[in-house]
């Protein structure tokens, strides 16, 4: 479980990044916070490992104060997938998966099978493993860095909009597999995006962060979109837009789900 | 023309080659110098230099300092020192060492500062240590704007340490500066000339060497061009 209580941020100049925040993210589960750009989601997620230190307050791992632990540990026990995918150039595939590994102790023949491994797991090609990050398509450097993530087995992993940067498409792929991958894996993930859709495919819990990383409304994706807490969840969910306004029309005894303007989204069951 | 030929003959003659105080030993000696030179100036300033772009810090102070630095006459602070430290190599060491520090240091914090930040903090963030990261990281990403500053320096410094012979005995500088004073101008021609074969070889060594290393399999990326695919899925 990581724990956020009453959490400031201020930068050299006195302003506040997130301003007294507290919330939980249960063992096992999927967070997802979200918010516009901003709003201090990103420094959150990235007090858990300490690339931040909150100006007050603190972050607990199962009751543990982080700033109690050292750094360069913490983040090697903790999987964390960035935007950019932060790999290392000038290291292959593979070399870039064996990182956490390596650092950890194993063995290169270990660290490397263990990366090989993890291609598996996130669905890439062995073939791949010789590439160059630069070599890899947007989604397949963002397997990469999953798998870089998974790599030493951590309990927690932390994802700082790391679908961000493919193609929407794509982004619905590897939203889908990190779905199954969590039921398989059960790890505390918390989750950074500014996208709602993106949000609703995957949590288990939502935190709608307004600014200063201010909780407008934390709830499961269906308290969310059916509940809004205020005008703002409402605005940033868009519960009005057309195609969160579904309705059942019938076409020649079939029964088919439309968006508000009536274009139609899928057939509906029984 | 006439002067280059004799040059050329005096070059051919074995005597000047291979009696005391000949070119070979002169040649040894400033190559001497100058990897002596560049390697204590690299000892201080790359360490200072990859330091400078790990931490991000001073850079604007140091590349002040560094471009300054570069405006120093190493004639004018050869003399300055010449005249404290008195005959020997003590001075114009001193002034190369001057003279090679500043394309060191640029080399070093610019390589450094010019790594993807990304990567960097890719690297932090799975649990890299500081050492680590400028280990593993920056160094191998900077390598070729560092080895850039260590050709630009020997380069200034093979030809600068004929300076070595105003107060000392040692180089082919001796040639320009007893030609320059005997009119021997045959001499000091030859002299001249062989300090731009040195200069050229040593640039040719490390045109060599970085080509040689761009490719390694490890720094193929740019050279080669593979055909991006669609993620399949």
């Amino acid at each position: 479980m990581i724990e956020f209580d009453r959490v400031t941020k201020r930068y050299a100049d006195g302003s506040p990044a997130v301003a007294d925040v507290s919330f939980t993210v249960p063992s096992h589960k999927t967070v997802v916070l979200v918010g516009s750009s901003g709003s201090g989601k990103t420094t959150l997620l990235r007090m858990v490992n300490r690339m931040v230190d909150p100006t007050s307050g603190r972050v607990l791992i199962d009751d543990v104060d982080v700033t109690t632990m050292d750094p360069v540990r913490l983040r090697r026990s903790i999987g964390y997938v960035l935007q950019s995918g932060g790999l290392l150039p000038h290291r292959t595939v593979v070399e870039n998966i064996a990182i956490v590994p390596r650092l950890n102790g194993a063995t290169r023949p270990d660290a490397r099978e263990r990366a090989l491994t993890m291609l598996d797991t996130v669905g890439l090609d062995r073939d791949l493993a010789s590439r160059f990050p630069a070599q890899l398509s947007g989604g397949q450097q963002q397997r990469v860095g999953v798998a870089r993530a998974l790599a030493s087995d951590p309990n927690i992993l932390l994802m700082d909009e790391p679908f961000g940067a493919v193609d929407p498409i794509v982004r619905r792929s590897l939203q889908h597999e990190l779905r199954e991958l969590q039921r398989t894996l059960g790890k505390t993930i918390l989750f950074v995006t500014h996208d709602i859709d993106e949000a609703l495919a995957l949590a288990d819990e939502i935190i709608i962060v307004a600014a200063h990383g201010a909780i407008a409304q934390r709830g499961t994706p269906t308290e969310i979109l059916t509940r809004p807490a205020n005008a703002f969840v409402a605005e940033f969910v868009g519960v009005d837009r057309p195609e969160r306004r579904l309705r059942l029309a019938d076409a020649a005894g079939v029964e088919v789900v439309t968006d508000a303007s009536g274009r139609p989204i899928g057939t509906l069951e029984r | 023309m006439e002067l280059l030929l004799q040059a050329f003959s005096w070059l051919l003659t074995p005597e000047s080659w291979t009696q005391q105080g000949g070119a070979l030993q002169r040649l040894f000696e400033h190559l001497g110098v100058t990897i002596g030179v560049v390697a204590l100036s690299a000892g201080i300033a790359l360490p200072l230099g990859v330091m400078i772009g790990h931490t991000r810090r001073w850079t604007t102070a140091v590349a002040l300092l560094a471009g300054a630095a570069r405006a120093i006459p190493t004639l004018g602070l050869l003399t300055l020192l010449g005249l404290a430290l008195g005959i020997g190599l003590g001075a114009p060491v001193l002034a190369l060492l001057v003279l090679a520090a500043p394309p060191l240091l640029a080399g070093a914090y610019a390589g450094v500062q010019a790594v993807d930040p990304e990567a960097v903090d890719g690297a932090r963030s799975v649990g890299m240590s500081e050492a680590e990261i400028i280990r593993s990281v920056e160094l191998p990403l900077a390598l070729p704007v560092i080895v850039g500053g260590i050709r630009s320096a020997t380069l200034q410094v093979v030809a600068t340490a004929t300076l070595a012979a105003y107060t000392s005995d040692t180089g082919l500088g001796r040639y320009i500066f007893s030609g320059l004073k005997s009119r021997d101008y045959p001499e000091l021609i030859a002299g001249s000339l062989l300090v731009i074969a040195l200069a050229l070889l040593l640039d040719g060594s490390f045109a060599l060497l970085m080509k040689s290393r761009s490719r390694a399999p490890r720094s193929d990326r740019q050279t080669t061009t593979i055909p991006l695919e669609r993620n399949p899925s």
